[in-house]
């Protein structure tokens, strides 16, 4: 596996993608946050908060439908917000028997449904947009720079850089299972579901100690080079006057937003 | 690629600014400890290894075993990582995995993060840690049996947690999504349970090293065996009642002032989660909630004293 198998980096030389990563970190949660706290029904507000996605995503030249295509990820949670439709409160619009209950969906119950799913799906997109217009690496050092502590970033840099080794050590365990475990067609294969979670749990265990004997390997060889408890970076980020301006802008753009929300 | 989000992972837009607020600074205060704790007694040879164990735990997820009908076992890993690298650390790599969870593959929300941290990392870590350290000394098979019911409570301790947030957000409506919740969970903890034995089993009998004296693992205060019991015994008590009951739990909240479509209790603090004179806004929201969280954090505190005065 290559090493940016899971990067969902795109390369591009847009001015969204040349803006420094904190920027792009505190823009990003300003967005959801305004997204947190408007009022259920402020459509006019959802509208112009798409909007905003829009123009980021044809600024970022990954085309205006970038981030909608790949949001579909948060969908199978709207699930759970399901039962606010059948709120207590509020005039009922539709009623329908589900066995032996009778549900009532309410107006209000409608309304704040379909605020929650919008809100949802305005704040992936905008997290979709992050990760697609910064290298991950920049990010991890941008929220250093915003207080992260410096241990937790190291970690998550550890975890990025070895993510897809360790994946490819799980393919090699379930390739591994899979050439033990012959199947004749119209036989059940394998043991019980205790032998498979057997199977499994050891796959677990093995992979942790090659994991474990990786890290020591990997402390040797960083210590061979000259690994003092810090990592550094060539990369300087400084923030420019463009970015403090689109700060500024956009963070502006929000609160006007947000104004429109709540009138 | 290759990944599959779990159903706990709550995205961006579910939980209400108050609760993501409330749930981040007690995510903040915990992994604060935590990190002050691993700063003095781990080297930076553990720098490399918490980091790599990280990259472990996210791996480990893909791990599957199918059960029936389409559905498989995976493994959610907060009681695993905290056994193996003692609760500090354990709590750490937890909140690496799911904070890159959430940035690189939108597995969760950012707002929400912290809640998400709290849920699937921490409390995870301290019900999954807390119980093994209990019988950490008695015979190999005791250690799994024990093993086996905090990964499934640590799950459920998980389940309980989101089940609550979505709640207390207005998001869903206790009496349905509660014992579904758990219901679900308690099946995706079997499956947690069993993975988790089994790899603890296969270390102990290969490296029981790593487990063993002077280890991270065993080093851990007993503060965690009363820390861990305590929550398993609050979800253990608290499921059986509210599935059974649901409208029950709601009205024990309503009257204790803790959601505003009700009547709110004579003896409420914060009334309706707002500052009387700062009027119905949304920042006299917040600022409720900030005065919440500083009695948690004192609460917190002090708890945290009497723990340490008696070690």
């Amino acid at each position: 596996m290559h090493f940016d198998a899971f990067d969902r980096y795109h390369d591009h030389d847009s001015l969204v993608h040349r803006l420094d990563p904190r920027v792009k970190a505190v823009v990003t949660i300003v967005f959801i946050l305004s997204n947190a706290v408007l009022p259920d029904g402020a459509w006019l507000a959802f509208a112009l908060a798409w909007g905003f996605v829009l123009v980021s995503n044809h600024l970022s030249q990954l085309g205006l439908g970038y981030t909608f295509k790949r949001s579909i990820v948060a969908l199978p949670f709207a699930l759970i917000a399901i039962t606010v439709l059948f709120s207590r409160v509020g005039e009922p619009l539709v009623a329908f028997n589900l066995f032996s209950s009778r549900l009532v969906i309410t107006d209000v119950g409608l309304l704040r449904f379909v605020s929650i799913l919008i809100r949802s799906w305005l704040s992936v997109q905008v997290a979709i947009l992050l990760v697609a217009v910064t290298r991950f690496p920049d990010l991890i050092h941008a929220l250093e720079h915003l207080r992260v502590p410096a241990i937790l970033t190291t970690i998550i840099a550890f975890l990025y850089r070895y993510l897809f080794v360790l994946t490819d050590e799980v393919f090699r365990l379930i390739r591994a299972r899979e050439s033990r475990s012959g199947a004749v067609t119209g036989f059940r294969s394998g043991g019980s579901v205790m032998w498979r979670a057997r199977v499994a749990g050891s796959m677990a265990g093995q992979l942790f100690l090659r994991s474990y004997e990786r890290s020591d390997r990997i402390y040797n060889a960083m210590l061979s080079r000259g690994y003092a408890g810090h990592l550094y970076t060539l990369n300087p980020h400084e923030m420019r006057s463009r970015d403090y301006f689109v700060t500024a802008f956009a963070i502006a753009l929000i609160f006007v937003i947000q104004m429109i929300g709540r009138l | 690629m290759h990944y599959t989000p779990t159903p706990m992972h709550i995205p961006d837009g579910f939980l209400n600014l108050v609760v993501s607020i409330f749930s981040w600074l007690v995510t903040i205060a915990i992994v604060g400890l935590a990190i002050s704790k691993t700063n003095k007694s781990l080297g930076e040879r553990q720098i490399p290894l918490m980091g790599v164990m990280a990259a472990f735990i996210f791996a480990a997820q893909m791990i599957n075993f199918p059960v029936a009908g389409g559905t498989s076992g995976h493994l959610l890993g907060g009681a695993l990582a905290a056994i193996v690298l003692g609760p500090w650390a354990g709590m750490l790599v937890m909140t690496s995995v799911i904070a890159v969870q959430a940035l690189l593959f939108q597995d969760g929300g950012l707002l929400v993060m912290g809640a998400n941290i709290l849920n699937m990392g921490l409390a995870t870590a301290a019900v999954g840690y807390g119980l093994y350290r209990s019988v950490a000394s008695s015979p190999k098979g005791v250690k799994l049996a024990v093993t086996g019911v905090a990964a499934w409570l640590s799950v459920m301790t998980g389940a309980l947690l989101t089940t609550l947030q979505l709640w207390l957000s207005g998001t869903s409506q206790l009496t349905v999504v509660f014992p579904a919740m758990m219901g679900v969970h308690a099946l995706i903890g079997l499956g947690e349970a069993l993975i988790t034995v089994f790899a603890l089993g296969f270390i102990l009998q290969t490296r029981p090293d790593l487990l063993g004296e002077g280890s991270e693992s065993a080093k851990a205060g007993k503060g965690w065996v009363w820390a861990g019991g305590l929550i398993a015994l609050f979800v253990v008590l608290l499921s059986p009642l509210a599935s059974a009951d649901p409208d029950g739990l709601e009205r024990v909240a309503t009257d204790a002032g803790f959601i505003h479509n009700g009547q709110s209790a004579p003896f409420s603090i914060i009334p309706d989660y707002t500052i009387p004179f700062l009027g119905e806004t949304s920042f006299s929201t917040i600022a409720a909630g900030v005065v919440g969280v500083v009695i948690v954090g004192l609460v917190a505190v002090l708890i945290g004293r009497g723990i340490k005065a008696r070690s």
